[in-house]
């Protein structure tokens, strides 16, 4: 068990450094340098730098040192927490992707939670009641769920819930709260705006898991060893549940690797489309204005994420598979 | 056809014209057709056929426990009959206490693959306790623990304490087997229903699995309907045999009688086919050509006709032989009707 860990850390290590050799290679990809750029985006609003300043934060960058001793340089301001200064926000990476975050947190956790809330049990009912007509309902709204492009979802919910409930539509706050310091009525404003943007995240995914946990459960239900329960004489639902249902569950802990990256970044479409302050449109902002150290940063945010997630995910097969647990394959 | 012989050992089970359908899409497929079986206390009967001849639906059946889409379209199956306590198991749902009550509560059931049929999620105690306390509810965890101990002891596995807490993946096939005897025997049944149990298991670890069987079965004088393909099984450990041959009993005797006598050519045929107890256990059958017809397609007549060496031309193929009757001994075939 303790070899299998110890394997596993050390991939996730090696995986670290080449995501920051990759988003390194990326903040560097434009023509020109940092200072370059800089200066530009400072001439078109009007200020100018003299060649003296451009020399001296360029030596303070060490844009005029070697590659390699850039790279030493950038990845220790990196792990000190300092990720460079976003041109288009003037303002450290850190503090335009703060905020951000855990609003991205907040919509993908309930999105989340509502998607295994709802495809799980309808999952398990299609497998255990298969070629019922719950079952054929389920694979059609199943099927209509994957075919409907999320944000067309979200532009016909918006309109829905904006003309017949007269729900809020658009962003996490309302324009008084957007930007309030954080009070009671903030957070109340918040918890209003969740659900539209949560639904929306969390049908797309419940076609596809629903579909995932039939197949599961299917291949499961056919095993021995739920012959073998039976034979006991314990109830069906019990069985059920003990047995089919949590091996038919392992595949999903598999999941939760990508599903990190997931929770921060949103989908940028959807998000967009709502109008929602997350993650996933700011990086897309980035790209498009050539911001590169917010834009590494945030690439760099996903792909240590990823790599935490992998471990977690390594974690949770371990304690929920003893074979694992107790031969360490994997 | 002489009728059964009067036992001594009370009747504990009998199966009367038992059917089991599947309904697929493509057509119904009859996968047991009119089965007529008895088990008596502290005896063996063998039941024997070549692969898909419908051995354990009829074993599944009697549990009620055939998945979908197959269903027991018609058939008794008594519990305790000619008792006060007579119970028609297929009369009852799958689901309803009073069978699951029965099910690993009278009747136990050994299956026939040690490395599929326990589930490598939870240790072996946890599988057997809960096997124990699905017929003892009041038993508390620590004394349903202790009963589980003692059963693996019973069934012979080295170090019960500390074989209780491993998981299947650990074990060896035999002792895995060991263990669905150990789990089959947790609710005290006086019924067992092994179906292949030796099947998957190497030639040494077969002959000691069915020792302990033999002395299980005698010490507790269980009825046990025990279910192989192989001869040599049914000469070291049947008391009675029926044949079976395309979900149909073809032929049904003492084991003695059987083997110096079969009167069936199916039956004849399985003899064959095994020279002696320790040959590997074949799916075909090498002395007679070709293989089971899928039940959908049953040929007209003897169902056998196609295969037999000593089909009479123009009966065999357009006349059905008379049934074994229920409850007695005798052979479905047209030879055996002309010498009795
Ligand atoms: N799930 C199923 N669906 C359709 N047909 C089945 C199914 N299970 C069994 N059968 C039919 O029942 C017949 C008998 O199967 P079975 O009792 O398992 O044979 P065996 O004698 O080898 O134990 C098979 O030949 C098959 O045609
Ligand atoms: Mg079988």
């Amino acid at each position: 068990m303790l070899n299998f860990l110890a394997r596993r850390l050390l991939i996730a290590a090696m995986t670290c450094v080449m995501i920051s050799i990759l988003t390194f290679v990326i903040i560097r990809l434009p023509p020109g340098d940092f200072v370059d750029a800089y200066i530009a985006n400072l001439a078109a609003s009007g200020s100018t730098v003299t060649a003296e300043q451009a020399t001296a934060l360029r030596r303070e960058y060490g844009l005029d040192r070697s590659v390699f001793v850039q790279y030493g340089l950038w990845i220790s301001r990196v792990v000190r927490g300092d990720f460079g200064i976003s041109m288009m926000w003037r303002r450290p990476v850190t503090e335009v992707i703060g905020d951000r975050l855990w609003l991205t947190m907040v919509v993908s956790f309930s999105a989340l939670f509502l998607t295994w809330m709802i495809a799980l049990p309808i999952g398990i009912y299609s497998a255990v009641r298969q070629y019922s007509i719950g079952d054929y309902a389920a694979t059609l709204l199943g099927f209509i769920g994957l075919a409907i492009p999320n944000f067309l979802l979200a532009l016909i919910l918006m309109y829905a819930g904006f003309r017949y409930f007269g729900l809020a539509i658009g962003g996490l706050f309302s324009a008084e709260y957007a930007e309030a310091p954080w009070s009671w009525a903030r957070a109340w404003d918040l918890a209003k705006h969740v659900p539209l943007p949560a639904c929306v995240l969390a049908l797309a995914g419940t076609a596809q898991l629903i579909r995932i946990m039939r197949a599961n459960l299917l291949d499961e239900l056919r095993k021995p060893y739920v012959v073998t329960a039976r034979a006991k004489g314990i109830s069906e639902r019990r069985l059920l549940l003990k047995y089919p249902v949590r091996a038919a569950l392992n595949p999903f802990a598999s999941a939760v690797a990508y599903l990190f990256p997931y929770l921060v970044s949103g989908s940028i479409v959807v998000s967009l489309v709502l109008g929602l302050p997350t993650v996933g449109p700011l990086l897309l902002q980035a790209l498009v204005a050539q911001d590169m150290y917010l834009a590494g940063s945030i690439v760099l945010l996903l792909g240590l994420l990823t790599v935490i997630g992998t471990l977690v995910s390594d974690l949770l097969l371990m304690w929920i598979e003893p074979r694992i647990r107790l031969e360490g394959r994997g | 056809m002489a009728e059964q012989p009067a036992q001594s050992a009370p009747c504990l089970l009998s199966v009367r014209d038992l059917v089991v359908d599947f309904r697929l899409d493509q057509g119904t497929i009859r996968a047991v057709e009119n089965i007529s079986l008895d088990l008596f206390a502290g005896r063996v009967l063998g039941v024997v056929g070549e692969s898909g001849c419908g051995k354990s639906i009829t074993a599944r059946a009697i549990l009620g426990i055939i998945d979908r889409p197959g269903r027991i379209v018609s058939g008794r199956v008594l519990l305790d009959p000619g008792t006060t306590r007579q119970l028609d198991l297929a009369t009852l749902s799958n689901d309803s206490r009073e069978l699951r009550s029965v099910r690993g509560g009278r009747i136990g059931l050994i299956f026939q693959e040690p490395m599929t049929a326990l589930s490598n999620h939870y240790t072996v105690g946890n599988q057997i306790m809960e096997a124990v306390r699905a017929h003892k509810p009041k038993m508390t965890k620590p004394e349903a623990r202790a009963k589980a101990v003692t059963l693996l002891g019973e069934v012979g596995i080295p170090n019960p304490d500390g074989r209780i807490d491993a998981y299947p993946f650990q074990l060896s096939g035999g002792l895995r087997q060991r263990v669905g005897i150990a789990m089959a025997l947790a609710g005290d049944p006086d019924i067992l229903i092994a179906d292949e149990p030796t099947t998957a298991l190497d030639v040494t670890t077969q002959a000691q699995i069915l020792l302990l069987l033999r002395h299980l079965q005698r010490d507790k004088k269980i009825a046990l309907m025990l279910i192989t393909h192989d001869m040599g099984v049914i000469a070291q450990m049947a008391d009675e045999v029926a044949v079976m041959y395309l979900g149909r009993v073809v032929e049904k005797a003492p084991v003695e009688h059987l083997f110096a006598a079969p009167r069936h050519p199916y039956t004849r045929a399985l003899l064959r086919s095994v020279p002696n107890i320790h040959a590997k256990p074949r799916e075909r059958l090498a002395s007679i050509g070709g293989a089971v017809p899928h039940p959908a397609r049953r040929p007209s007549g003897c169902s056998f006709h196609p295969r037999c060496p000593e089909v009479i031309a123009g009966r065999c193929a357009e006349t059905e032989p008379a049934p074994v009757p229920a409850g007695a001994d005798g052979a479905a075939c047209f030879h055996a009707e002309l010498t009795p």
